[in-house]
């Protein structure tokens, strides 16, 4: 009986001193409140958070003159329609599709790229080579897909070198392949950069030993050169799969034309045209957010899954 | 030339499967780089090539069938300048906004004894995998009344919670004494973080400052969904009309007579116009490159 009579009075003050001291701490360092953390938070809120609100807008019948509070609720019967509807399937294979080949052929190219500059002995060289790797990087979305649609139109490059005369954007089964193509293209150099920066934390004592001990190159990188990289491949992995989903819009609509769209509209773009173009702001909020939910369902599962292989080390 | 020998005999050393590896591995590096410059050399020289001559027999090094035509016609178009200038002001002012917002959030956010950092750290991190989406930004932005006002591109993606925990990161590996030297001497958080931390972050600094310019210069859908005016549109909006919907601005290509010169001229301005957009970017990175390196290193030990 004693026990809990004494405890609460012995609780209370320890709080309340808690909260003086926080607050005494923060009469301090009124500074980094109001001048450092401040304009981030805002623009936080406001930014984030209150869109984040304006999710509701996917349960209603949205009316821009009557706004969020004069709309009429119609509960799940946007989901309902998007899902039961018969391009819901064909958008989100587009979608996944897009994302999991990109994933696939994307993800261990950097990782290739890194491992061999790492083996180029001469720093010029491969300060020469970086430069070149990293340049479509500095290329932009529509530049890059300008550049797609030259070299693929019937009389482009790629024609010429073979012999043919095909409308590459004009067909759905080439879309996704010169969408994964080009992003690679683009991409691959600048994504190697961080596990290039892991290697070279690699220890090269460890390296010298290796190759003293008469470890053969796969030994070597499985050894030395793997261990140094490998939590990073595991975050870059995760980050990616956890971006799955929101794959990005600019270049696929760059890369959209009226006949490829069996294969090129994805979600995001899906949710553009019936929200912006249309003006169906209910219907094509509920879409987006399916989408986004499905995202964080992913991320979570695929840092579960994550955890469980590499003892309990997510992110 | 001793540097030389060391690295034949380390080669010859190796085992036969290593060499084939290795071959291999450099082969395929060697085919992915000129997979990178063919093209771009494909584009270049077809931006100086006459359109007919182009469409029916290709690359030719035949100078007559050379021509500026493309160039001086698109870099006589006022539309594209008007790009350029408005990229040019965004990007700016974006990237000091948000380098000046991301770094001071970043300094409170690097000490252990900032009160109220994991409320701050949730709240941040959260929104790097949730959002409203595009409806619910787009009505927030009308109702404040930034439809086609620069501010709608500018301010909403100031704050980057990637940045900050990079900064955040690189902050932390400063030596804490440079910090109890400036309390000693009284300066306030403000001193100490311009005077003291800021300058000896610059490597940082410019790493976020260029992936924040090079974003917001080859960005093109905030800008299409929030800028309506002509005069406002920023250079990637200007290209899109060219390069994608193959709608070159009129006056570049109205003074040809038939319908198929046009659509000709049009496909020509597209190389010239490649060549014009990307040549300051490409100019600027390699001086960049030494920092490339040190920001991915900062963000990558503790991701």
């Amino acid at each position: 009986m004693s026990k809990p009579s004494t405890s609460v009075p012995a609780g209370a003050p320890y709080k309340a001193s808690k909260l003086h001291n926080t607050w005494v701490y923060m009469k301090h360092h009124w500074q980094l409140y109001l001048l450092f953390i401040m304009p981030a938070f805002l623009l936080t809120v406001i930014f984030r958070y209150i869109p984040m609100g304006g999710v509701a807008i996917g349960f209603m019948e949205y009316n821009p003159i009557r706004g969020i509070l004069g709309s009429e609720w119609v509960g799940l019967a946007h989901f309902k329609r998007f899902l039961s509807s018969p391009d819901f399937l064909s958008y989100l294979m587009n979608t996944l599709k897009l994302s999991v080949f990109g994933l696939l052929w994307g993800f261990p190219i950097p990782i290739l790229l890194a491992f061999l500059l790492n083996r180029i002995m001469s720093k010029k060289i491969k300060q020469k080579v970086q430069l070149v790797l990293y340049m479509p990087n500095f290329i932009s979305v529509i530049v890059l897909c300008g550049i797609v649609r030259i070299l693929l139109s019937p009389t482009g490059m790629v024609n010429m070198l073979l012999g043919t005369n095909y409308n590459f954007m004009t067909m759905p089964q080439a879309f996704r392949t010169i969408y994964i193509a080009s992003g690679i293209w683009q991409g691959a150099g600048w994504s190697s950069i961080i596990y290039t920066a892991a290697l070279s934390n690699a220890s090269k004592d460890l390296k010298e030993a290796a190759i003293i001990d008469g470890a053969n190159l796969l030994q070597q990188i499985k050894t030395v050169e793997w261990p140094a990289i490998k939590d990073t491949v595991l975050i870059q992995f995760i980050m990616s799969v956890g971006n799955i989903m929101s794959i990005g819009f600019e270049k696929a609509y760059a890369l959209q034309t009226d006949l490829n769209m069996g294969a090129s509209e994805i979600i995001s773009t899906y949710v553009y045209k019936r929200g912006l173009i249309d003006g169906n702001y209910g219907f094509s909020t509920a879409v987006g957010l399916f989408n986004t939910v499905i995202n964080v369902i992913l991320l979570i599962s695929m840092n579960a899954i994550v955890k469980k292989m590499n003892e309990g080390k997510g992110i | 030339m001793q540097v030389q020998k060391k690295k034949k005999s380390q080669f010859a050393r190796q085992g036969t499967q290593d060499k084939i590896i290795l071959i291999t591995g450099y082969v395929l590096l060697g085919l992915f780089l000129v997979a990178i410059i063919v093209p771009v050399i494909y584009i270049i020289l077809a931006s100086f090539i006459d359109p007919i001559t182009l469409q029916n027999k290709g690359l030719t090094f035949d100078f007559s069938k050379w021509t500026l035509t493309a160039y001086q016609r698109v870099l006589s178009n006022g539309q594209i300048w008007v790009g350029f200038r408005n990229a040019l002001i965004y990007s700016i002012a974006f990237t000091a906004l948000s380098v000046i917002v991301t770094l001071l959030a970043a300094y409170p956010m690097s000490r252990s004894d900032f009160k109220g950092r994991g409320f701050f750290n949730v709240i941040f991190v959260i929104t790097m995998f949730f959002g409203g989406g595009l409806i619910p930004t787009y009505l927030l932005i009308s109702n404040i009344g930034w439809l086609d006002n620069p501010l709608a591109i500018l301010v909403p993606g100031a704050f980057s919670v990637w940045n900050m925990i990079i900064a955040r990161t690189y902050y932390q590996g400063v030596p804490r004494d440079l910090h109890e030297a400036a309390d000693i001497d009284g300066a306030s958080e403000m001193e100490y973080f311009f005077q003291i931390l800021l300058p000896v972050c610059t490597p940082i600094i410019a790493t976020i400052a260029m992936w924040q310019f090079v974003g917001m210069w080859n960005s093109y859908f905030d800008a299409m969904i929030y800028l309506n005016s002509a005069s406002k549109q920023p250079l990637q909006l200007v290209l899109r009309a060219i390069l994608i919907q193959s709608q070159p601005e009129p006056g570049m290509v109205s003074d040809m007579q038939s319908t198929a010169e046009r659509a000709q001229l049009a496909e020509l301005l597209k190389y010239a116009t490649i060549i014009i957009s990307s040549l300051p970017l490409m100019i600027m990175y390699p001086f960049f490159q030494k920092y490339f390196d040190n920001g991915i290193m900062a963000g990558a030990v503790k991701g």
